[in-house]
């Protein structure tokens, strides 16, 4: 058997045990399924994954698991069907660009499928919750769970989904987001999974014409993170692309976005903060795409790092493939420690050393949780920080 | 016994003696004033006080309130009673004055065997503490000095030292970048915490503090030592006739 056989193989048998859907679905599943048969997991040689080894999840073999999953439904959220999805389904993510895809894709069923519909020009306040909660298991287990969420035109949402749980299993999340023109779209990914966990995801997102779409993606737990945002704008449309990770031991999280300004006048604003300790490892690759069509394109991104060991490691890298000439694009980068200066000034008021290291941290997240507007979000992740911060220099 | 006794003190930065042997008794009750040319160890010996890494001692000792306070963490000199009001307060973005000051405190209150201070009673006491030094109370909720002129900022430390009410405070250059209006009201700012428990070392170049803070001894620091001491006349000869006119290089007034 050749390496992409043996890995695919385990997951074959549990292809096979699916439950039936209907053809049209069925065949989406065989397709995706033949080309991460095809394919295999990726490897280092392959660029998008350069500075993820994702062998750990090749080389386990998972038991396929469904549901596990609660989300409310404000009115005047509608619940799709399988059926009525199908017009949206795999239509955002596509399958062929991205490995992780394909496998969720071939496990589509409508037990692990949470599709909403908010309704033309509904101003939805109360958000959208999402929970998905992993449970320990032996052998391991793997969920894929896939999110559809369509916006109507003029409407106004929030979306919070989040991810926990216990032991060592591996979540390969889909999350496709349709919004149509003029929409306004809070979306939140909150990550906890369990330090064993294996999180792989993808949020994709088709923003309509003068559509406005804000991204937070906090990042806290797992062994192996990897997350994949890519964003399509439209005419005029505004996205806000803002992420916070946070790792240490011997954690690693690659964040991977790509926001294509397809049309003119599109505004992006990307803003990546990572903190970094213990021998954690992190990837930050921001693609901006900017078609020929894409006049009057303003787009900035940043990625700041702290780094609070010597250990640690950080690669990022900035992606731009810009094609029109009327464009305003900038880029960078840092990477830094605490500030001796700052970290005396508060041991010489009387704080100890540790809790000046870790206001000092908090204070570097600080403006990412600021920009958070669910005060229900927004409350508990301030005290986790709070927390993790300490524990981090208990260790 | 004296607060605080330096003797021989020798320190250096980056394999550069600074520090060339100080010695200087400070009693409780006392204000001390260094004077000194740029480059003559004034800050240096401030900010060793305080416990700066960044300098090394590398011989000598410090007795403060009977202990050795070299052995001791900047953070545990401070919960002790000592005070560095910076010659640059440092401006941290994303921690606010108010949580700032707030940990301060309690930390010190704590090594002081007091209660810690809740909400509503923390809030009196910064209030009336801001109406001494005349500061908007909307900067308590700004983060630590970030976006402050260079005037609340100094404002700003000797609000934090009436707040902490430390036993020795160390004031590194406070005048500089204050003009005449803002140099009052923060020399009464320090005046009003003057009392019999509480000694204090004001580090200036110039004299025209020491006409709002009257100091009770005055020493002059040249080359990493000092060189002359007497009363708060020697700033009046220092104002007349210069660092010159005691023989010592002023490295600005050379440049002139």
């Amino acid at each position: 058997m050749t390496a992409v056989a043996e890995q695919t193989g385990a997951w074959l048998a549990e292809f096979t045990e699916l439950p039936a859907v209907a053809p049209w679905a069925q065949e989406l599943r065989e397709s995706a399924f033949q080309q991460f048969a095809k394919v295999g997991f990726p490897t280092t040689h392959d660029e998008e994954w350069r500075f993820t080894n994702v062998a750990p999840i090749a080389r386990t073999s998972f038991k396929v698991a469904a549901g596990g999953y609660w989300y409310n439904r404000p009115s005047p959220v509608e619940v799709l069907g399988l059926e009525e999805a199908r017009q949206h389904l795999g239509h955002y993510a596509s399958f062929e660009q991205n490995a992780f895809v394909a496998l969720n894709t071939a496990f589509l069923r409508e037990s692990s499928l949470i599709a909403i519909r908010i309704p033309a020009g509904a101003v939805i306040t109360q958000p959208i919750e999402i929970k998905y909660t992993a449970q320990d298991a032996d052998p391991a287990l793997a969920v894929h769970p896939r999110v559809l969420i369509v916006v109507g035109a003029d409407a106004h949402c929030t979306i919070v989904e989040s991810y926990s749980g216990t032991g060592k299993y591996f979540t390969n999340a889909v999350t496709e987001i349709v919004a149509g023109d003029r929409a306004v779209v809070d979306h939140y990914k909150i990550q906890r999974e369990s330090i064993d966990a294996f999180h792989v995801a993808t949020l994709a997102a088709q923003l309509g014409r003068s559509a406005n779409f804000v991204s937070h993606s906090i990042s806290l737990g797992g062994a192996l993170v990897r997350n994949d945002v890519n964003v399509v704008l439209s005419e005029g449309t505004e996205a806000t692309i803002n992420g916070l990770y946070i790792v240490n031991g011997t954690q690693h999280i690659d964040n991977h976005t790509s926001i294509d300004h397809a049309k003119p006048h599109g505004t992006s604003h990307e803003v990546y903060k990572g903190i970094l300790d213990g021998r954690a490892t992190a990837v930050f690759n921001g693609r901006i795409i900017v078609r020929p069509d894409a006049q009057k394109t303003d787009s900035k991104q940043t990625n700041k790092n702290l780094v609070l060991s010597d250990e640690a490691v950080i690669d990022t890298k900035p992606e731009l493939q810009i094609w029109a000439d009327d464009v305003r694009c900038t880029h960078g980068a840092t990477i830094g420690q605490l500030d001796a200066e700052s970290l005396f000034y508060l041991q010489s008021r009387g704080i100890g050393k540790e809790q000046a290291r870790g206001l000092l941290t908090y204070a570097f997240a600080q403006d990412i949780v600021d920009r958070i507007k669910v005060p229900a979000l927004k409350d508990p992740l301030e005290q986790i920080l709070f927390e993790k911060f300490h524990e981090h220099r208990q260790k | 016994m004296a607060l605080l006794e330096i003797k021989n003190l020798h320190a250096e930065v980056a394999g550069r003696e600074i520090l060339k042997g100080i010695d200087l008794t400070v009693e409780a009750g006392e204000v001390h004033a260094i004077m000194g040319p740029n480059g003559s160890g004034k800050s240096t010996l401030a900010q060793v006080l305080a416990g700066r890494e960044l300098y090394a001692v590398t011989g000598g000792t410090v007795t403060y309130d009977g202990q050795d306070l070299l052995a001791l963490s900047p953070e545990d000199r401070a919960r002790a009673g000592i005070f560095l009001a910076f010659q640059y307060p440092v401006e941290i973005p994303g921690v606010s004055n108010l949580y700032f000051l707030k940990a301060a405190l309690n930390t010190v209150r704590k090594s002081r065997g007091e209660e810690e201070l809740d909400a509503m009673d923390f809030l009196n006491l910064v209030r009336e503490k801001m109406k001494l030094m005349e500061m908007d109370q909307a900067l308590l909720n700004r983060p630590v000095n970030a976006g402050f002129s260079g005037g609340e900022k100094k404002r700003n430390e000797i609000f934090q030292m009436a707040v902490l009410e430390p036993k020795l405070a160390v004031l590194d250059e406070t005048d500089s970048g204050l003009d005449i209006d803002a140099l009052k009201l923060v020399s009464s700012g320090v005046n009003a915490l003057r009392g019999p428990d509480r000694a204090m070392i004001v580090v200036t170049h110039y004299q025209r503090l020491l006409n709002h803070i009257v100091p009770d001894l005055v020493h002059v620091l040249s080359e990493g030592r000092i060189v002359k001491s007497g009363g708060k006349e020697l700033a009046l000869q220092l104002e007349e006739s210069g660092y010159a006119g005691l023989g010592i290089e002023d490295e600005e007034v050379a440049r002139v």
